[in-house]
């Protein structure tokens, strides 16, 4: 097939961006996205222009690198899914495909299509964590029983790769949902009742001063997440936070 | 062991059961105090590399760690799918220590260190203790306790898992172990950053040349040990299950420093992986191994079917149980489709050069779930008092249960192949995926320049000629929690009056100006082809001629034709953009010119090895019935060391002894 794509280009974070026409032509409908990138980037690269720069690493929906915003939606049209998995048979001959990054101002553009999802991490050093050292010398893994329900719901929770789509969908640009699945999956937990209390409180203040946005509740967020993220999440997160402050 | 006498092993004395405990007892430590004044590079946030820079920051070193990714969270080992092995017998099924030892050397085809393996089946268990304590929510029954499932090549249940997503659940374990320290100041991460060089002062590891990916700037760092984590090198195929950025490079340039490189021929070609679709294909996606838990493999046994499902005239699922060839079952009754992967993926190439494959291009197998559909779904009716001869019933219910174990591979196929694997087999065939062989380490993970280590995938030392399912995991987070942290303590008290190690120093000048010249004449190199165009014939290369079947002629082939290649790319490339701000072409132009040199190494390390064993296969050495053939003669690691080029590097030999297994021919009939 052949499609004409508006890419996004900016040279740098100091530089202003604008949308870019290609064409490109005989794309399989069994390429994936990524694929159909690396053509375009092919052609670019032996006429002698700079390629389009987009984050992308194990290409089956697991590392959460890739971050593009096609279409006007998170990993585009197909859902459940990341952009690397979604494959051209998506689209038909004579689209126009509008290639955006993922946009917020807690993720500040680092070239093209390639954003800085730093903010994520700086959350999580925050208290996404159990304060338990390498020793060896922890009880044994079988010593706590964990009734499957809230072991299936940690997991559910801690299914979540990173990627920011959730924030991309937000019209607030809210991280809600990134933070309540790591909040949910050790609130759920047995191993992370101790420090329970400081955790949403301190990973909730770093989000705030990260300036993701407020939740309002819209669900564009569970929506979009190509791990289908549950909701549920946040409510409980809320439920922790109201919790935490009442205490404190 | 034996190796040049400067490199010894290393490997405690005593009783096998015994050697690490008297080695912990016996070696220096370093006061807490005098920790702080020890700083430790790591190189790689995957499993390994991860959990040792967690661990270390912990004991109180101050570790710099390094990674290419935007986050350490997406290091390769998050794609890791099936799980990860711990020698616990909670299903008391005869598991120990001394098993899981006995299968992993043997599933390595003889040809791991004996010392090493045993350490690690006695740490697996404390791994598995760890990772709860962490919250890592692995599977468990209704009695709230943890599930196992089968792994290839044991007969026993040891495989701890999470879904299709045991690596990702474990790497954001030591992800949240790393995050910890971070927020403590103990770790400084450098994302975006890439491992350039390795320097050495006064003959010790001191530091590395780094490029802020970002910037495009070069950086020095200095410390008082390097630890290499930076995983495997199947990328050097082109099409491999490795993630897009996975290289040698921070292995391959501390080889050329010094350090030697052991038996890069053994890689594991995976026999469950989806087919090739076409010539734009970038990558291969894994099918996870636990599915042959419960998939059966086969091809049609007539001819005649085979054409007519290539045509599309036949669909599979209307060939008849007898028409079909469940061919590992046939030929590996004891494992059935449970045998080993290097077993596996021989057996399915075999049945496609013989004119049996399924899908156009002739190289695929089926991998079928309808019988386990079945099963599970009888057993759940009458479980639930419904009726087991209702067969829409138990389909519906049967696949629920597959959707609980294996949803997000089952949904991960649908994407790629748009067939549903609920309704008609899946179609798969053998790709790279591990590779065994590694940066040489003695029994510290220690390379042979003083001070730099190498774990994880990246050294080579724990799974001979063939890694064991859901053993890759296990090593890795063995290495980083568990081993390293002892055995670095042994070399790092001798330097607690070292003080901080400076930068301003001709070897640091030396190392970034040799960087810097690399990346400049890539940039200024007036060529005409794009760094893929090497590395894709590059890949072809190592696919047909140094790939699943060997054999002298065509390695010595190779060999040649790598080296015509690297001539050409350093002619012919064409980098665009700057050597300033993000450049992927110039990264990947780097990693590339290191896979051109360790392809050729490759391909002279497998016509060195006149044997067949593990994932190494010439077809010169061959049972009458087509297995592998080991020799005797060849009962050593390769470790070659580096002297300019790639044809001119070194053998040693380190000859493995086998004490505490007796060398059998290894069947899995």
């Amino acid at each position: 097939m052949d499609l004409k794509l508006k890419i996004w280009r900016q040279k740098n974070a100091a530089t202003k961006g604008k949308i870019v026409d290609y064409d490109i032509s005989e794309v399989s409908s069994d390429m994936s996205f990524l694929e159909m990138l690396d053509v375009l980037n092919r052609e670019l690269t032996e006429k002698g222009d700079e390629p389009v720069s987009f984050d992308h690493d194990c290409r089956e929906g697991i590392c959460g690198s890739c971050s593009l915003q096609i279409n006007g939606r998170p990993h585009g049209p197909d859902g459940g899914t990341t952009t690397c998995q979604l494959h051209m048979r998506k689209f038909k001959d004579g689209d126009s495909i509008v290639i955006e990054p993922f946009r917020a101002k807690a993720f500040p553009i680092v070239k093209d299509l390639i954003i800085d999802r730093s903010a994520f991490d700086r959350v999580q050093h925050a208290g996404a964590f159990i304060s338990v050292n390498t020793s060896g010398n922890t009880q044994d893994a079988n010593a706590t029983p964990i009734n499957k329900g809230d072991a299936d719901h940690a997991f559910d929770a801690a299914s979540c790769i990173g990627c920011g789509a959730c924030v991309a969908a937000c019209k607030n640009a809210s991280a809600m949902l990134f933070v309540s699945a790591k909040v949910s999956q050790y609130a759920l937990l047995p191993q992370g009742q101790v420090e329970r209390e400081m955790r949403v409180t301190d990973m909730v203040s770093q989000m705030d001063e990260e300036g993701f946005g407020a939740c309002t509740n819209t669900g564009a967020c569970e929506a979009e997440c190509p791990k289908g993220i549950s909701l549920t999440n946040i409510a409980r997160m809320n439920r922790e936070f109201i919790g935490s402050n009442l205490k404190s | 062991m034996k190796i040049g006498a400067n490199f010894p092993a290393k490997t405690p004395e005593g009783p096998i059961e015994d050697k690490w405990t008297s080695y912990k007892n016996k070696i220096d430590l370093v006061n807490p105090a005098n920790k702080r004044l020890i700083d430790v590079i790591v190189v790689g946030t995957g499993l390994a590399g991860g959990s040792a820079a967690a661990s270390l920051a912990e004991l109180g070193y101050n570790v710099k760690a390094f990674c290419f990714q935007d986050s350490p969270r997406r290091a390769h080992s998050i794609a890791a799918q099936g799980g990860i092995n711990a020698s616990k017998n909670y299903m008391g099924d005869g598991d120990s220590d001394y098993r899981l030892f006995y299968d992993t050397v043997k599933g390595g085809d003889y040809r791991a260190r004996e010392e090493n393996v045993y350490r690690l089946a006695e740490v697996s268990g404390n791994i598995i203790d760890q990772c709860v304590a962490q919250g890592v929510p692995f599977a468990r029954d209704y009695g709230g306790l943890l599930d196992n499932r089968s792994f290839g090549g044991v007969l026993v249940s040891r495989t701890f898992y999470a879904k299709g997503q045991t690596g990702q659940q474990l790497l954001l374990g030591a992800y949240s172990a790393m995050n910890r320290q971070i927020a403590r100041g103990k770790i400084k991460m450098y994302n975006r950053h890439e491992m350039m060089d390795l320097v050495i002062v006064d003959g010790k590891a001191r530091g590395i040349i780094a490029k802020n990916l970002i910037t495009g700037e070069l950086e020095r760092h200095s410390a008082h040990a390097v630890v290499i984590a930076s995983g495997g090198y199947g990328n050097v195929f082109y099409l491999s299950t490795n993630a897009m950025g996975s290289n040698v490079s921070a292995a391959w340039k501390i080889h050329k420093k010094g350090a030697w490189f052991a038996n890069p021929c053994f890689t594991q070609i995976h026999p469950t992986c989806i087919p090739v679709s076409g010539d734009h294909q970038s990558k291969l996606t894994l099918m996870s191994e636990s599915l042959r838990n419960d998939g059966r493999i086969w091809v049609p046994a007539k001819e005649e079917d085979v054409k007519a499902i290539r045509s599309g005239a036949l669909k599979p699922t209307a060939i008849a149980e007898a028409d079909r060839d469940y061919f590992l079952e046939r030929r590996y009754p004891a494992f059935g489709n449970l045998v080993p992967r290097d077993v596996a993926s021989r057996a399915a190439k075999e049945r496609c050069d013989a004119g049996f494959g399924v899908n156009a291009t002739g190289e695929a197998v089926y991998l079928d779930f309808a019988a386990a559909v079945i099963r599970y779904g009888k057993e759940k009716a009458l479980v639930t008092h419904q009726d087991a001869n209702n067969e829409a019933l138990v389909l519906e219910l049967g696949r629920e249960i597959i959707a609980t174990k294996y949803g997000n591979l089952f949904q991960m196929y649908e994407k790629i192949v748009d067939e549903n694997p609920y309704e008609t087999p899946m179609m798969i065939y053998p790709a790279v995926h591990y590779t065994m062989g590694g940066v040489w380490v003695d029994y510290d993970l220690m390379t042979t320049v003083p001070g730099c280590y190498a774990i994880g995938e990246a050294n080579f030392s724990e799974h001979g000629a063939n890694r064991l399912g859901a053993s890759a995991l296990m090593q890795g987070l063995a290495d980083g929690y568990f081993v390293l942290p002892y055995t670095i303590g042994n070399y790092l008290a001798k330097d607690i009056r070292t003080g901080a190690i400076p930068v301003d120093t001709p070897e640091f000048a030396a190392a970034e100006k040799g960087v810097q010249e690399q990346l400049e004449r890539f940039i200024n190199n007036k060529g005409s082809k794009p760094v893929d165009y090497f590395h894709k014939k590059l890949g072809k290369i190592m696919w047909d001629k140094v790939g699943m079947s060997r054999n002298g002629k065509d390695l010595k082939d190779a060999v040649e034709e790598i080296q015509a290649i690297r001539d050409e790319f350093y002619k012919e490339v064409k980098v665009p953009g700057d050597l300033e701000g993000f450049n992927e072409e110039l990264a990947k132009a780097g990693r590339v010119a290191d896979f051109l040199e360790l392809g050729e190494l490759f391909a002279k390390d497998a016509l060195n090895r006149e044997e067949s064993c593990g994932g190494h296969f010439r077809e010169e050495h061959q049972t009458p019935e087509g297995e592998a053939k080991r020799d005797k003669a060849f009962q050593y690691v390769a470790a070659w060391e580096h002297d300019g080029a790639p044809k001119d590097a070194k053998l040693h030999k380190e000859m493995l002894d086998y004490k505490y297994i007796e060398v059998k021919e290894r069947s899995y009939k």
